[in-house]
């Protein structure tokens, strides 16, 4: 009965596994979970930065061709002067352009809606001087010659100016440029900013493993070998965060979207399409954010490798290394 | 393998504390490297390991000058050097067969070419049963031995030993001895520096002795 219960307890132990499955440098060793926060931080403002920049840009492309599309012809009246035949005469000039698709008078209650917050309801249009609009519907693929069509109106109708909103193009062109530039600055800060963090935490990580490094290079390691215990962990800490700040500024784009949508109609949701437009982002924001995505993970591997690589570098040169 | 040729080192402004070196380290041979304590013993190992440069003189290193290794060339002739630190400096993290195990996996050598040197070697300097555990687990002279076995695994061309038996009993300080006379009579140059002069008795062998800086050679 002993002989059986010890040939049995003996058959039973278990080996010990002969390896700690543990890997070189310890995942525990290198910063982890604040390194990770913090690329995800990083990735998710840049992706909000970039994702806005695309959404103010499309929306104000969208402006410049919409008003482009679009010009105005004010006819102003004059003691002794037929406005309806002034009308007529514009009206007439200006569809003989070809680039010219439709010309539409302001009709009188367009233009007491128009006037009813500065003037008040109840007006008598005829009473007052107020001048005739024209809206000049241009036709898409055309190029018209604005300089050539304001002479002949001129020369016709004394009284008409006209106007291409070239100004108001002018100022959204150099909007669009300013919100451009400074989003490219932000992104940028944000980018450098997460380079200096990603450089700080593999110092700390090989600071924390010092002694590993210096073993690993007294036992002939070279600087490939030892960058890549640490080129794995920071590349997959890389992606994480990165995935984690894009996903999370896509949502906050839905999101964004989505609070729009449900409040149309109320003035904060106006507020917010005048300055962004429907609130989605074109194939050219997502596109964006994969690739912030994918560099902010590889910048951390190729940063952290650099860091690295330079580190044993040191360790590597003759009389550099004062432990033994 | 190794030359001196009048070496000096001081610290800082302070004066010498290694004078006029001038020795070789010849293949095959065996060597203890010996003085009082704080005469330079490590530090003179230290040089030898290109750990640090000396203040004057040259050093050669199979044949090239110190001065003239390239960064790139550094691993290679870390890997003919093996070396066994004062303080073990065994991972606390990888279980004793890995540590020992590490300089051949660090050379990229598929596991199953060496398990069963490696398991050999931890068998012959009495790990047999310790291979598994973690080395916090390990006595001071079990570290010791392990810290020997990790250095002499891949057969360096030249192995330096600081004080490698100062932790273990005296049998197994013979013990260790006849394993470091083993590796030497592999092909392997020993330097081992100790102040233990029984442990030097025991083997006739070239005797480096620093005292107050100069060095003596008893061949």
């Amino acid at each position: 009965m002993i002989d059986t219960i010890t040939k049995k307890s003996k058959i039973n132990i278990p080996r010990p596994p002969l390896h700690s499955g543990r890997n070189i440098v310890p995942r525990e060793g290198i910063a982890g979970q604040a390194l990770l926060t913090v690329i995800t931080i990083m990735a998710f403002l840049a992706c909000l930065t970039l994702g806005a920049v695309s959404m103010v840009s499309d929306t104000a492309r969208g402006w410049q061709n919409d008003i482009s599309r679009e010009i105005t012809v004010q006819i102003r009246p004059f003691e002794n002067v037929d406005i309806d035949a002034a009308v007529r005469e514009a009206s007439l000039i200006m569809t003989s352009f070809d680039s010219v698709k439709s010309v539409t008078a302001l009709s009188d209650a367009a233009t007491k809606r128009l006037l009813e917050p500065w003037l008040g309801t109840g007006l008598q249009l005829e009473e007052l001087p107020i001048p005739v609009l024209l809206t000049i519907t241009i036709e898409d693929d055309a190029k018209p010659d604005f300089a050539g069509m304001r002479e002949r109106l001129k020369k016709a109708v004394p009284s008409a100016s006209l106007d291409d909103h070239r100004s108001w193009v002018d100022r959204l062109t150099n909007m669009a440029y300013a919100t451009v530039i400074i989003g490219a600055f932000i992104f940028i800060l944000v980018m450098t900013a997460t380079v200096l963090t990603v450089v700080f935490a593999t110092r700390g990580a090989m600071a924390g493993n010092r002694e590993i490094i210096e073993v690993l290079h007294f036992i002939g390691a070279d600087r490939q070998f030892i960058s890549k215990e640490f080129e794995h962990h920071f590349l997959r800490l890389g992606l994480k965060g990165s995935v984690a700040g894009g996903l999370a500024a896509l949502f906050a784009f839905l999101g964004l979207g989505f609070w729009v949508s449900l409040r149309q109609a109320t003035p904060e949701a106006d507020q917010v399409n005048a300055l962004f437009g429907t609130l989605s982002l074109g194939w050219v924001g997502y596109l964006g954010i994969f690739l912030v995505v994918m560099s902010v993970a590889i910048l951390t591997a190729v940063t952290s490798k650099i860091t690295v690589m330079k580190h044993v570098g040191m360790l590597e040169t003759y009389g550099s290394t004062k432990e033994i | 393998m190794i030359q001196f040729e009048n070496v000096g080192l001081r610290y800082g402004l302070e004066p010498e504390v290694l004078s006029d070196l001038s020795f070789d380290l010849p293949a095959n041979s065996f060597q203890f490297l010996t003085g009082p304590s704080g005469a330079g013993k490590t530090s003179l190992l230290r040089m030898m390991l290109l750990s640090i440069k000396p203040t004057r003189g040259i050093i050669r290193v199979f044949g090239q000058e110190a001065t003239t290794i390239a960064r790139g060339d550094m691993p290679r002739i870390r890997k003919d050097i093996g070396v066994v630190f004062q303080d073990f400096r065994l991972l606390g993290h990888l279980t004793t067969y890995e540590n020992v195990a590490l300089p051949l996996k660090v050379r990229g050598q598929d596991e199953s070419s060496f398990k069963k040197d490696v398991t050999e070697l931890l068998k012959w300097v009495g790990l047999g049963d310790r291979m598994h555990v973690l080395p916090p687990v390990l006595s001071g002279g079990e570290k010791q031995r392990a810290a020997i076995a990790r250095a002499l695994i891949d057969q360096p061309k030249v192995l330096l030993a600081d004080e490698p038996t100062g932790n273990v009993d005296p049998p197994l300080a013979r013990r260790l001895l006849r394993l470091f006379i083993e590796l030497h009579r592999s092909g392997t140059s020993v330097v081992i520096a100790t102040h233990d002069l029984s442990l030097m008795d025991q083997y006739e062998a070239r005797r480096i002795v620093i005292n107050e800086g100069r060095l003596q050679i008893y061949d």
